[in-house]
């Protein structure tokens, strides 16, 4: 019987059965960011603990630095307390940092995929949910907590329950204007916001075999939302193709043994999983959340769901309702919204900037609207300006700011004011998510919140596809 | 070094019912704003709290707004508690209220961890059972709840239901085993064995 990725990589990774039950396992990667790591320095200071592996470990600042003005102090005194305790504490336990004015710096699960950091077979652990999105390379990735982090800050090492796999199919071909956040979207909403506890998710099929990686990072970012801590696809030629020439990625001779055993750890063909799901890419459309969490969406042509037709979950379908201000049966098509924000590790990246500019490019933002490209980190708006593609965002009414996590989580000065309506690339709808208590937002691609920000309205990117 | 036993946790009960109730509505973010875990206890649930949202259940106080509450050390809530972000300030919040235990239907996974680490159980009971929890602690919230981990129970007055934690959580729990750096750090030459045969750590 073949192992899964998962199981590979687990066992090469396990150090010992802890008295628990537990598994003891090595974390060849840990990727730390200003917001949850000062309280686990804190604690390896008043126990006169080093950090185990400062090699293995690289610093970067994303969640509360300011998207516009950057210069020094912010004036945000917190956040300056904050970025300044991390720059502290990176250089007196020896850390890398890609530092807030370094070309490298970036959304944390933007730019360990760029340096080449992410690589296949890795386990790799960050304080930050959405860690998952490194899976994409066929690493075991996962979101810790700051106590989670302590542990591998002293020991590089974690405690872990094992997890079982649930392999995902995604087969055919996506239609035009039907991208990769609508496949995750779609699957949370199958599957369930909770569907995943316990589960990694293997994604596969021909679909995913032919995205790119920053297609697969999309998919794999959003895992969590499904409730799956890790989700992962298995490395192949395109993973190969993207890495190499990437900083930390080695070169010659030595790159050519790296995918020799990048490629032994996929999952053999004849793995046994503990769930299998098949998804049919032809019958998918652009897909658009209408609730409070990422598993309440509908097609961008359905409609809002009625209580009465939710069965155990009317409560929940009530609540929402409430909250968004939406009647049952009204279509999501036609939604007004006032505030387009491109960003977020869910879908910042080159591509997803191409397929916006390929929207707006000759189009005007609708005059009630604020709209926000926020490039996943200084590399992708570099590229992106050196292809014209902030001129093109620009011209469209769009501001075009630096990197960082932005508006997705409302820590830093780009919020929701008031009951405002967001269309968002990012990944979480939850109540108050975008840093106003009643702001309402509405998931969707990239291309879809281009056509919502040109539209003034929640539209169908398929009619606007040339 | 903390290695308190933590086998039975017993007081009052704070119902707060609803599902899939993510950490940016336990915590907002803006609130993990500081480089220490100091006051989150004031934030917990702080937007809903302060009247701005509806919530749940519009016009009733806010569970944890209810005096009758107040002083209670059990959390009783339904399925999928603590989904969304990995962040610890949410459970940190929780203990730093008083709340030494929560039962619900079912936890996501980054927050039974980060629960577990701060030595905060969390136990699953049936939906039929956590219904009939939070109605007794609604009707009398002054009702003494006790849970034993090592029994695997849960009662109020004379209701007693089964509850469940995995049996790694559970005995690291009592064996007070739950603070994990220091076991961790305890063998650490087989931890450089493992790594010393990874290719991409010895550079392929």
């Amino acid at each position: 019987m073949g192992k899964t990725l998962l199981q590979k990589v687990w066992d090469l990774h396990t150090v010992r059965a802890l008295p628990s039950g537990q598994t003891q396992l090595f974390v060849g990667l840990h990727l730390i960011h200003e917001v949850t790591t000062p309280q686990a320095f804190d604690a390896l200071r008043a126990r006169g603990w080093k950090v185990a592996r400062p090699d293995r470990t690289f610093a970067t600042v994303d969640h509360i630095i300011p998207t516009r003005e950057r210069a020094r102090p912010f004036l945000d005194l917190m956040a300056e307390d904050m970025i300044a305790a991390l720059e502290r504490n990176v250089r007196d336990f020896g850390i890398r940092i890609a530092g807030l004015n370094d070309d490298r710096q970036g959304i944390v699960h933007v730019i360990g995929p760029e340096l080449g950091l992410t690589q296949p077979g890795m386990t790799i652990a960050c304080g930050d949910s959405h860690t998952s999105t490194h899976g994409a390379f066929g690493a075991v990735a996962f979101g810790i907590g700051t106590s989670q982090v302590r542990d591998v800050l002293a020991s590089q090492c974690l405690a872990m329950e094992p997890l079982k796999v649930r392999r995902i199919r995604v087969n055919g071909t996506l239609a035009p204007g039907v991208y990769a956040k609508d496949v995750v979207l779609t699957i949370i909403q199958r599957l369930g916001v909770a569907g995943g506890v316990g589960y990694a998710y293997e994604y596969a099929g021909d679909a995913i075999g032919r995205m790119t990686m920053d297609e697969r990072m999309t998919i794999c970012n959003m895992s969590i939302e499904g409730g799956a801590r890790v989700g992962y696809v298995n490395p192949d030629q395109t993973t190969f193709d993207y890495l190499k020439g990437r900083p930390f990625v080695p070169s010659g001779d030595a790159f050519d043994r790296a995918r020799t055993w990048w490629a032994s750890i996929a999952s053999d063909a004849d793995a046994r999983y503990d769930d299998d799901v098949v998804i049919d890419a032809a019958e998918l459309t652009p897909v658009v959340t209408w609730g409070v969490n990422p598993g309440q969406s509908i097609a961008v042509n359905g409609r809002i769901p009625s209580p009465r037709d939710a069965g155990a979950e009317a409560q929940a379908v009530t609540d929402a309702l409430g909250y968004m201000g939406l009647e049952s049966g009204q279509p999501i098509a036609g939604m007004r919204v006032d505030v387009a924000f491109i960003g977020s590790c869910t879908n910042s990246r080159l591509s997803d900037l191409r397929e916006a500019a390929r929207i707006v490019r000759g189009r005007h933002v609708a005059p009630h609207v604020t709209a926000l490209v926020v490039p996943g980190s200084a590399s992708v708006k570099k590229a992106a300006e050196s292809e014209g593609l902030d001129e093109i965002f620009r011209e469209a009414g769009f501001e075009w700011r630096s990197a960082g996590c932005s508006m997705c989580l409302g820590m830093n000065p780009d919020k929701l004011q008031g009951n405002q309506v967001c269309a968002a690339s990012s990944n979480r709808n939850f109540k108050g998510r975008q840093g106003s208590p009643t702001g309402r937002t509405l998931l969707m691609s990239p291309a879809m919140v281009a056509a919502a920000a040109v539209a003034g309205e929640v539209t169908d990117v398929r009619e606007l596809v040339r | 070094m903390e290695t308190l036993r933590i086998t039975r946790v017993e007081g009052t009960a704070l119902p707060m019912r609803g599902d899939d109730i993510d950490t940016d509505r336990i915590m907002p973010a803006r609130f993990l704003r500081a480089v220490t875990f100091d006051g989150l206890e004031q934030h917990l649930f702080e937007d809903e709290r302060t009247g701005s949202v509806a919530g749940d259940r519009a016009g009733a106080p806010h569970p944890f707004d209810n005096p009758r509450y107040e002083s209670a050390s059990i959390l009783i809530v339904n399925r999928n508690f603590g989904c969304g972000s990995s962040r610890e300030h949410a459970p940190q919040g929780l203990h730093r209220r008083g709340i030494r235990a929560v039962v619900g239907e079912s936890f996501s996974e980054i927050f039974f961890g980060n629960s577990l680490m701060i030595g905060l159980p969390c136990a699953t009971a049936s939906p039929a059972d956590v219904r009939e929890l939070m109605d007794r602690v609604e009707r009398n919230p002054g009702a003494r709840v006790r849970l034993d981990l090592q029994a695997g129970t849960c009662e109020v007055d004379d209701f007693r239901c089964a509850v469940s934690i995995p049996a790694s959580a559970r005995d690291a729990l009592i064996t007070g085993a739950w603070d994990t750096t220091g076991l961790l750090l305890e063998r650490y030459g087989e931890v450089d064995a493992v790594a010393a045969k990874l290719p991409y750590v010895s550079g392929f």
